[in-house]
């Protein structure tokens, strides 16, 4: 069972800077997960149209991919999904007791390399919308 | 050392079940987006490409088991960040009660386009 734990409104934005590394881990590994999440439906609810025969797919597909509002979302969700990869596998390091003493700097290192790899992605995910 | 922070109690049913489901999506997310933007660009997908993918047994299965992978991952990791907000009571059953439902709509609702992409 999960346990509640007292640690204040992440909202009182004054605390911010009190914040440890390790508590901006788990607020942005939260809020990557609720993005994930969110998007697994819409994702779902969008390739519904297979349902409906191979002409409204390909054709929702085009439409969509041919917005560039979509193509910089699908850079936002890549940048998501690949923070939430990197400090996901930085957990299960910690729930294994390896790394304890420099998962603060792993935090880093995930943060640092999801922007290096969402930055390299920005051609591929802009290709023909601009 | 900086603290660690969790939103699960360790050595829970739920904390394992959400361990045991990330490994498995660190590997199957990665390959999807891999797979979906650098291989086969997501403007140039057709129902076609779909179907030609899905119709393999292994690519099929492995997605059928990334769908109720993420799934479970998804709505259970939702469920423990409410619970450890403090959600309690009839509010937490209720609350686990539709995010179960709704997790078994998605799967089922997935399970049915993958059918269709597959041409079954």
């Amino acid at each position: 069972m999960s346990q509640r734990y007292n640690r204040g409104a992440v909202e009182d934005f004054g605390r911010w800077r009190e914040f440890s590394a390790g508590m901006w881990a788990w607020i942005f590994h939260k809020f990557t997960g609720w993005v994930l999440v969110g998007y697994l439906f819409t994702h779902i609810a969008v390739l519904s149209t297979a349902t409906s025969g191979a002409a409204a797919y390909t054709g929702t597909i085009r439409t969509l991919e041919s917005l560039l509002i979509v193509r910089l979302l699908e850079v936002g969700l890549l940048a998501v999904a690949v923070f939430h990869i990197l400090n996901g596998v930085r957990l299960l390091f910690v729930d294994l007791g390896v790394g304890l003493t420099s998962q603060d700097r792993s935090f880093y290192a995930s943060l640092i390399l999801t922007g290096a790899i969402t930055v390299a992605s920005v051609p591929t995910f802009l290709a023909g919308a601009v | 050392m900086a603290e660690h922070y969790s939103s699960f109690e360790r050595g829970g049913r739920r904390w394992l079940l959400q361990r045991l489901t990330a490994v498995f999506l660190i590997g199957t997310l990665a390959f999807h987006f891999f797979l979906l933007h650098f291989v086969n660009h997501a403007a140039e997908i057709t129902f076609a490409g779909t179907q030609a993918r899905m119709s393999q047994v292994g690519y099929f299965a492995t997605m059928v088991l990334f769908l109720v992978a993420a799934t479970f991952h998804g709505v259970n990791g939702v469920y423990n960040a409410l619970v450890n907000q403090g959600l309690e009571g009839t509010q937490k059953k209720v609350v686990g009660g539709v995010l179960a439902l709704s997790g078994i709509l998605l799967i089922v609702q997935g399970i049915r386009v993958a059918l269709a992409m597959a041409g079954i």
